[in-house]
């Protein structure tokens, strides 16, 4: 009997301990809170109008109360516009094509910015971003490992039930092809210059970046 | 789709910039959402307390009744807000999971009353957050045991019904099961329980030293040895008693070999086994020790007492549940006794004319120790020895207080809860299945969006413009984007069930082997339209929703433990009343295709589709019939009907 009561007791106490601990732990979690700069200042710097700007950051509050995107909050975000697929390499990329600091956290300065890049900014600064956004080792030049990454991460997205069914090297051609459009000197590696040039060419590609322009 | 998500669908579509130049394909055109007019205001008025909020904030589930056009019903223009004829302190939850993301549970209210208020809203119960999931659930079961419970007794009180040419076996069985329920029944029931203690009580006072007269003075004798015939007759009248009981058992039992397999019929068979084995065996010396032990199993007679007392059956339960803390306990005593013995057989190894002689022998000493009964019969000497054997017994202490409290709290659950464990089980596979369901819904909304599509195309715009697609401007924007990403790949979206035909052998039967493989498939990913996506009301959607309705009612049935209507569905009929005269021009369209793909559903479905709209549905197949001989079929290759 006296076991008994003995190990009630000591029980309760060890709750009590933990409970503590969690008071200490939250504490922590809620320091990490960041403030993004005045409207007025992000207005000035995006081309964004003031009810857009807060809209965006509502919607961006409520998803990350403590101001900042980590990486795990990011994939899981945009891996549920994709259902059908996995986004996350995908997601990781992008993640750090926004991260501009690469601090491992997206503010909602960065997060505005690059938006605003994308949806209202010239052919130029789009077509910039899209290279940094393939350039993964962020060396100013696209290779064809690199390409092939960000390739084989759009081809994961579109998931396993598709039709025609997906081939292994699919990707492989994918990229090929993409380099014969682009590589203009033949020397296995993209520059922003060629990068930009062989977009312009293309009819289809400038005709396909005004698609997003009402997005918001 | 889930929480807030509507409001990163700008960053998803803009982030979509970098498939731009690797598309070998032109992109298809945005959609043409009308410019929206910002964010704004709305009121709901719940019973005259206003509640304002974004609207935005409610568009974040558009799944809902708040989140979709259905909300425009309770639309009263002359003030501006959206009426409702609800509990107001309920809707604050409701209010709060659009605002939060998570749905909480009141404690001080009803969980009936909470439950249809949900199903009211368009919330399924699985979005209840994690914290205040556990205790829903739990009155949600207690409430709904309660209610079986009295329609239990209320059942019982009236009687079971005998219905008209059951037969003997039936009945039989019936008394064995309820002893209750006829004056014979009872008899029978009283009369083995007599037996059985009869029994029982024979075999104990057989080994009862009686004094014997004759034979061997100073000795005495054990009773049965004594009076050998008398307890012979006794067991054996007990043993045909026994014998009889279980044939009849076997006789009236539904299902002969469950009742075999059962506990209780193994009992039964382990108990009159010896008389029989005995009987056959000749009484000879060498098997006469094998006899004995057979006739150890008579004591077994004793669980056949578990049928006439609920307690015992219980505690057999309980026993089993706890298995695992059983185990836990035996494991770590183990453990423990074999540490302690070696260590006293090392310890007393030196003294001379030791009990520990060998480390099993210890182990008597160890487990005496261990459960505090001391017999005293092996005591250490040496001063090590007993050092060791002081921290033995205190430890046996530890290990064996604690499993204890777990192994009676369980045992106090488990009696006031009789067997809601399989329940409990059961409600986890709904739940699971239940999201997943929600998850399938968002994936099939696009495929329908691509049918759609796939027909619009071969369309004229008039009809077009009829078949209104309630697709939010989130879900257009959001299709278009899985569209750009097809586009940019070059591959479609399909479902599991034409991309495993589009791997395998290619039948040119295609149609049948669809149908086929269509109705052998109740419970497919992109069935429960009906119930999970009932905002997407397409007038298709519905009639597809009316074929499903039969089978996916089926899988609705077996999903619904909890009794709640499939208030989804209910939904979609709304939106069909409006448009039901609308319903015929663009149902031939849509219809052709279903028609063609899924020749069988539509046929049987008619009858059980809902009283909301029946003329729609009769009238609509009847046309579509006739105009699927006159129509050409052109399915294009990549739409396939996968949503059944």
């Amino acid at each position: 009997m006296g076991a008994v009561m003995g190990t009630f007791s000591s029980l309760q106490t060890k709750q009590r301990r933990t409970s503590k601990d969690k008071i200490e732990d939250e504490l922590e979690m809620t320091m990490v809170c960041h403030r993004p700069e005045g409207l007025e200042q992000l207005e000035a710097q995006t081309n964004f109008t003031k009810r857009e700007l807060q809209v965006l950051y509502r919607g961006f509050k409520n998803e990350c109360p403590s101001g900042v995107v980590n990486e795990e909050t990011f994939k899981q975000i945009y891996a549920q516009f994709f259902p059908h697929g996995d986004a996350t390499t995908y997601a990781h990329y992008l993640f750090h094509a926004f991260d501009t600091t690469q601090t491992g956290s997206v503010k909602f300065e960065d997060f505005v910015t690059a938006l605003s890049i994308l949806l209202r900014g010239t052919v130029h600064e789009k077509l910039r971003w899209t290279f940094n956004l393939y350039d993964i080792n962020k060396d100013g030049y696209i290779n064809k490992e690199e390409m092939m990454d960000i390739v084989k991460a759009i081809y994961d997205m579109m998931g396993k039930y598709t039709y025609p069914v997906l081939k292994e090297d699919t990707p492989r051609q994918h990229v090929d092809v993409f380099f014969q459009k682009m590589d203009k000197n033949k020397d296995g590696i993209v520059t922003l210059d060629e990068f930009l040039e062989s977009c312009q060419e293309d009819d289809n590609i400038m005709r396909s970046l005004q698609l997003f322009q009402n997005v918001m | 789709m889930a929480a807030g998500v509507a409001t990163w669908l700008p960053f998803a579509r803009a982030a979509a910039v970098g498939w731009l130049p690797l598309a070998q394909q032109p992109l298809p055109p945005a959609p043409g959402v009308k410019a929206s007019r910002g964010d704004e205001v709305l009121v709901v008025n719940v019973s005259g307390r206003r509640f304002e909020t974004w609207k935005n904030t409610l568009d974040r589930y558009p799944d809902t009744l708040l989140g979709s056009s259905e909300k425009e019903f309770f639309y009263d223009a002359d003030s501006g807000e959206y009426f409702f004829d609800r509990d107001p302190d309920m809707f604050r939850h409701v209010l709060n999971f659009y605002r939060t993301g998570r749905l909480h549970c009141p404690r001080q209210e009803c969980i009936q009353a909470f439950d249809e208020e949900l199903a009211f809203y368009g919330l399924v119960p699985e979005l209840v957050g994690d914290c205040c999931l556990e205790e829903y659930r739990d009155r949600k079961k207690e409430n709904a045991e309660r209610l079986a419970e009295d329609e239990e007794a209320e059942q019982a009180a009236e009687g079971p019904a005998l219905r008209a040419g059951s037969s003997l076996r039936q009945r039989l069985w019936r008394a064995f099961e309820n002893p209750h329920t006829s004056t014979a029944a009872l008899v029978f029931y009283y009369v083995t329980g007599f037996f059985i203690a009869v029994s029982v009580i024979a075999n104990v006072v057989e080994t009862i030293p009686c004094r014997s007269l004759a034979r061997r003075p100073p000795g005495e004798q054990p009773c049965g040895d004594r009076f050998p015939t008398a307890f012979f007759c006794m067991d054996t009248a007990c043993v045909l008693i026994f014998t009889g009981e279980y044939l009849l058992r076997l006789f009236a039992a539904p299902s002969r070999c469950r009742f075999l397999r059962s506990v209780m019929s193994l009992i039964d068979v382990v108990a009159i086994l010896p008389y029989y084995i005995g009987l056959f065996v000749p009484k000879n010396e060498d098997v006469s020790g094998a006899f004995v032990t057979l006739r150890v199993f008579r004591v077994f007679r004793i669980f056949k007492f578990s049928r006439h007392s609920q307690g015992l059956r219980i505690l057999g339960y309980t026993l089993k549940s706890c298995a695992s803390e059983l185990g836990f306990l035996l494991f770590s005593l183990t453990m423990a006794i074999i540490i302690f013995a070696t260590v006293m057989f090392y310890a007393e190894k030196g003294t001379k004319k030791t009990n520990f002689t060998s480390i099993p022998a210890a182990f008597w000493y160890t487990i005496v120790t261990m459960t505090t009964l001391g017999y005293g019969d092996m005591v250490p000497s040496t001063i090590a020895g007993k050092i060791f054997g002081s921290i033995c017994s205190l430890s046996g202490v530890l290990v064996i207080a604690l499993p204890v409290p777990v192994i009676v709290s369980n045992f106090s659950r488990i009696y006031h809860q009789n067997q809601r464990a399989d329940k409990r089980r059961a409600q986890q596979k709904v739940r699971l299945a239940r999201i997943r369901l929600a998850k399938s819904g968002t994936t099939n909304a696009f495929l329908q969006y691509k049918q759609n599509r796939g027909l619009e195309d071969s369309g004229s715009g008039e009809d077009q413009a009829l078949c209104v697609r309630n697709r939010s401007a989130f879900e257009k924007q959001h299709h278009h984007l899985l569209h750009c990403l097809e586009k940019t790949t070059c591959h479609e979206f399909t479902d599991e069930l034409t991309f495993n035909e589009a791997l395998g052998a290619v039948s040119l039967g295609g149609r049948t082997s669809r149908s086929t493989s269509v109705s052998s498939q109740p419970v497919g990913p992109g069935n429960l339209l009906s119930s999970c996506c009932p905002r997407r009301a397409k007038r298709r959607a519905l009639r597809l929703a009316n074929s499903t309705a039969s089978v996916s009612r089926a899988s609705m049935q077996e999903l619904d433990t909890l009794r709640r209507s499939p208030v989804p569905q209910s939904r979609s009929s709304l939106n069909a009343k409006l448009h039901d005269n609308l319903d015929l021009n663009c149902d031939s369209r849509d219809f052709v295709a279903a028609i063609i793909s899924i020749p069988t559903p539509p046929a049987n479905t008619p009858d059980e589709s809902r009283p909301s709209s029946p003329g729609g549905g009769g009238g609509a197949s009847s046309t579509l019939r006739n105009s699927s001989l006159g129509t050409p079929c052109l399915l294009p290759e990549t739409v396939k009907i996968s949503s059944l």
